[in-house]
């Protein structure tokens, strides 16, 4: 979109849409909301160029609170749904929104792949180390000992590293935001809509209501000591070592994309169906 | 009444059953891996079809990946075939390897013709038992002989021969298909005619060999049903295809994988159903026609993303071609068990679609039609081919091309400030709200499969849900289908019902019965949801009594029609699952015994 074309330069107020939110006071979730359409007006593509696709959970709840075209699915296949539509239909802008349940558990399997078939959307992780929609379940990034009332005690079972899992698959590129720091993430999802290929941006976006401990993480995000680097096993490396507090791009790949196959004509049908008749 | 497993042969062949209309030649051609015993099949029916005839192969084959039995079922006549007959005229065994374990699939009798090779030791019992001639012919040596020429260009030479396939349909079907050096065909040419020898020599009685017309009509197809379904995917509007490769379904995939990529589509491999479904539903959603196809398994998993494409009101075509069930089950073998699931089978209550081809030709107009429907009607249709279908060859005639195509409704868009706010799922008399298209300016919304309103905001109201509920089944009942929701034949007061694959067989053998004196009513039910039960009382108006036939164990269809309509008399079920397909004589048998039982009272004065 070249901006000299626009009437008026579009601001963070026209992306986002006046239904209120479901989200309890407090809750990072917000912010992230802000941080997206600041973004999108960093980018300056019309709403209606956007379309912005989740799954189940409360942060997947964010499409509707925007101005762009908007897909609320069913759990887990965000992915799945945005990368049909992103192969369909290049021309648009698609950004995918979800929580850690819906991405890195029953979605894991398409989280992989998405990362892995590289095409280009973005990918954006609200991760609150908790189950909320569903009143406090541990998952895949929640602490082996946290007690909840379906895993008495904790899991018992590590948590699962997503920017590690990313790089290993394939993400060309990988971020970590913070809720509280709404430019600074605002920042890392425009560069990670611009990056070509499947970005992948997790913001740690604290849940107050089952998870109130996490109004400490304010008190040790930082950003990341090191810039990033286009080498997926040296940031994988650093990711591995890391405490899951750093914040910025970690990784910028160059993979190429997907590529875009659609609208190339080159026959009619009359002429494929020629191979039939005898 | 349920029809048990055909004795071990001789099986039906052997009865005494009233001969078809017109005369046909059942041929199979088979033999262990590498024989060639496919490619021989193939290259028959094209012949037979550049000789004028129509046709039917169906492929059989063992467990095994690469290298297993495998037999060539044809069925050759002057007419269009949809199903093979009861028995073989004649089995021709490349080798004698694993061969018993076809014996049910390859009914043999007394007339029959039984061909293998004088060194490949001696026929299965099985198959000696038959009460076929034998004949024991040096195949692998001629064709040895003959310039290391392929032992499966002497059969397709023999059986040619036999069935009535002239030479010179034989020779152009080989050079047609010859993807190897002109030096290596000369030899494979010279071992297709020393096969017409060997049959021309054969002594003693043989099956009479067809007729073919002196001129063979132009414009015939010969294709499978998984090709027909794509390619009427293709008539249909698709533009995108997701999907995860699964028995029988893969090679309607691998046909539209090129055939998208030259009309400027595409195909997507996913990583496993619940993605496929998802992403042809992110597709259509961006406007794009979508379809996936898959069998049982895969229909199973898709189920939650049917389910949405339901609420969410975003079209797209699954098409089942359907194995034997439940689980991984039989997955190179024919069933039409899915049925009740396809009907049925989504949490809630989410109307959709579900249609049936009847025939491999079918399979490429019903397709077409189920896109046309989910595009026109904002909803998720299954279409129930099976592998029958689906891996099956047959000649047909040059399909129809549609009239003009059902499409789907779109929003406009508006540019200026003062646009009405647009309502995605606005309650309209028709239940059918215009959809708009990511990238139109002034009507963007958010698809949910959440309940919503009219503007497709979530709503838990019940005025909401029940509006929305009411609005997604109206669309599908108020829809005017038109007369394809069924092939409806003949006005007899007994009426035997059917769909899928089955039609042919149940077709033929109704045929049949009325050269015995029996009249019955055809009905094959292509739209089987929403099923139209007005139209279907109309259609059984006079009826006394009904026959319900199919392929499964539990009897499906009857079961559905049983819960949807009242239909006529007591209401019986014929049904048996597969692998092994419904035979018309056995039908016949059936319908003929099933007809005495309800016979009209006679009135005595």
């Amino acid at each position: 979109m070249n901006d000299t074309t626009l009437e008026a330069r579009l601001s963070a107020a026209d992306y986002k849409s006046d239904y209120k939110p479901i989200w309890c006071p407090g809750c990072g979730d917000y912010t992230v909301l802000s941080s997206l359409t600041k973004a999108l007006a960093m980018i300056q593509r019309p709403p209606h160029e956007v379309a912005v696709v989740s799954g189940i959970g409360c942060s997947s709840r964010i499409p509707a609170y925007t101005t762009c075209y908007g897909f609320h699915g069913v759990h887990g296949r965000s992915l799945a749904a945005a990368t049909g539509l992103k192969v369909a239909r290049p021309d648009l802008t698609v950004v995918v929104t979800g929580g850690d349940g819906d991405g890195y558990s029953i979605g894991g399997n398409h989280f992989m792949h998405a990362c892995r078939r590289n095409v280009d959307m973005t990918y954006i992780v609200m991760d609150n180390h908790v189950y909320g929609m569903t009143k406090g379940q541990a998952s895949p990034t929640t602490e082996p000992d946290w007690d909840n009332k379906l895993s008495p005690g904790g899991t018992g079972i590590r948590a699962f590293n997503p920017l590690v899992i990313a790089l290993a698959s394939g993400a060309n590129f990988v971020a970590r935001g913070f809720s509280g720091d709404p430019n600074g993430t605002a920042e890392l999802i425009a560069q990670a809509i611009r990056h070509p290929g499947f970005s992948f941006v997790e913001i740690l976006s604290p849940c107050i209501t089952f998870r109130p401990e996490q109004k400490q993480w304010k008190e040790v995000v930082r950003p990341a000591p090191v810039h990033p680097t286009d080498d997926p096993g040296l940031a994988a490396r650093r990711l591995m070592t890391d405490d899951g507090f750093n914040l910025g791009v970690l990784h910028a790949g160059s993979r190429n994309p997907y590529p875009a196959r659609m609208g190339q004509a080159a026959a009619s049908l009359a002429d494929l169906e020629s191979e039939f008749e005898l | 009444m349920s029809l048990s497993p055909p004795p071990p042969s001789p099986g039906p062949a052997a009865r005494a059953v009233p001969v078809a209309p017109a005369r046909t030649f059942s041929v199979a051609i088979a033999g262990s891996g590498g024989a060639g015993v496919m490619t021989a099949g193939t290259l028959l029916l094209d012949a037979a079809a550049r000789a004028g005839l129509y046709g039917l192969m169906v492929r059989t084959s063992g467990p095994q990946i690469r290298g297993g039995e495998a037999a060539a079922l044809l069925r050759l006549g002057p007419q269009p075939v949809a199903t093979l007959d009861d028995g073989f005229d004649l089995l021709l065994a490349i080798d004698w390897q694993n061969l018993h374990r076809f014996a049910d699939e390859i009914p043999l009798a007394d007339g029959s013709l039984l061909v293998g090779d004088v060194d490949a030791g001696e026929a299965p019992e099985v198959l000696r038992r038959s009460g076929a001639r034998l004949h024991a012919l040096a195949l692998k040596k001629t064709a040895k002989a003959s310039g290391g020429a392929w032992v499966n260009m002497i059969a397709l030479g023999l059986a040619g021969t036999l069935a009535g396939v002239p030479l010179a349909a034989l020779e152009t079907a080989l050079r047609a298909s010859w993807k190897r050096s002109t030096e290596s065909l000369a030899p494979n040419l010279a071992a297709l005619r020393q096969g017409v020898e060997m049959a021309h020599g054969l002594p003693g009685e043989r099956p009479p060999p067809l007729v073919p017309p002196p001129h063979a009509p132009a414009g015939r197809w010969l294709i499978s049903g998984n090709e027909a379904a794509g390619c009427g995917a293709l008539r249909g509007g698709v533009r995108f295809v997701a999907a995860y490769p699964i028995t029988p379904a893969t090679e309607l995939l691998e046909w539209m994988a090129p055939a998208l990529a030259q009309v400027g589509g595409t195909l997507l491999q996913a990583e496993d159903e619940l993605a496929s479904v998802n992403m042809i539903i992110g597709a259509s959603y961006g406007g794009v026609p979508s379809l996936t196809a898959t069998a049982g398994p895969g229909l199973a998993l898709m189920a939650e993303g049917i389910g949405l494409a339901v609420a969410a009101e975003v079209p797209i075509v699954v098409v089942d071609v359907m194995r034997g069930g439940p689980s991984t089950g039989i997955p190179a073998k024919s069933e039409q068990s899915d049925l009740s699931f396809a009907v049925d089978g989504l949490h809630g209550d989410a109307p959709r679609l579900v249609l049936a081809p009847s025939s491999i030709a079918d399979c490429l107009t019903t397709t077409e039609w189920a896109v046309q429907l989910a595009e026109a009607l904002q909803a998720p249709a299954i279409v129930l081919s099976d592998q029958f279908m689906g891996q099956s060859r047959a000649v047909i005639d040059r399909p129809a091309q549609a009239a003009e195509a059902a499409r789907r409704l779109t929003a406009p868009g508006s540019a200026g400030p003062q646009a009405p706010a647009y309502h995605r799922y606005l309650d309209t008399p028709s239940g059918i709200s215009p959809m708009a298209v990511p990238g139109t300016p002034g009507t963007v919304y958010t698809a949910d499969g959440l309940e919503h309103t009219e503007r497709g905001i979530p709503s838990s109201q019940a005025t909401d849900h029940r509006k929305q509920l009411d609005k997604r089944l109206r669309k599908l009942q108020q829809h005017a289908y038109g007369p394809r929701w069924a092939d409806i034949e003949g006005d007899a007061d007994l009426a035997v019902i059917t769909f899928g694959s089955t039609t042919g067989a149940v077709r033929e053998a109704v045929a049949r019965a009325a050269t015995q004196g029996v009249a019955l009513r055809l009905l094959s039910l292509r739209l089987l949801a929403p099923l139209r039960i007005d139209a279907l009382a109309q259609a059984l108006q006079g009826v006394r009594q009904v026959l319900v036939v199919e392929q499964n164990h539990g009897g499906q269809l009857l079961r559905y029609l049983r819960s949807r309509a009242d239909l006529p008399g007591r209401a019986t079920g014929l049904h048996r699952p597969g692998p092994l397909p419904l035979r018309p004589g056995e039908l016949c048998a059936a319908f003929v015994d099933w007809a005495a039982a309800h016979a009209p009272q006679e009135v005595h004065a």
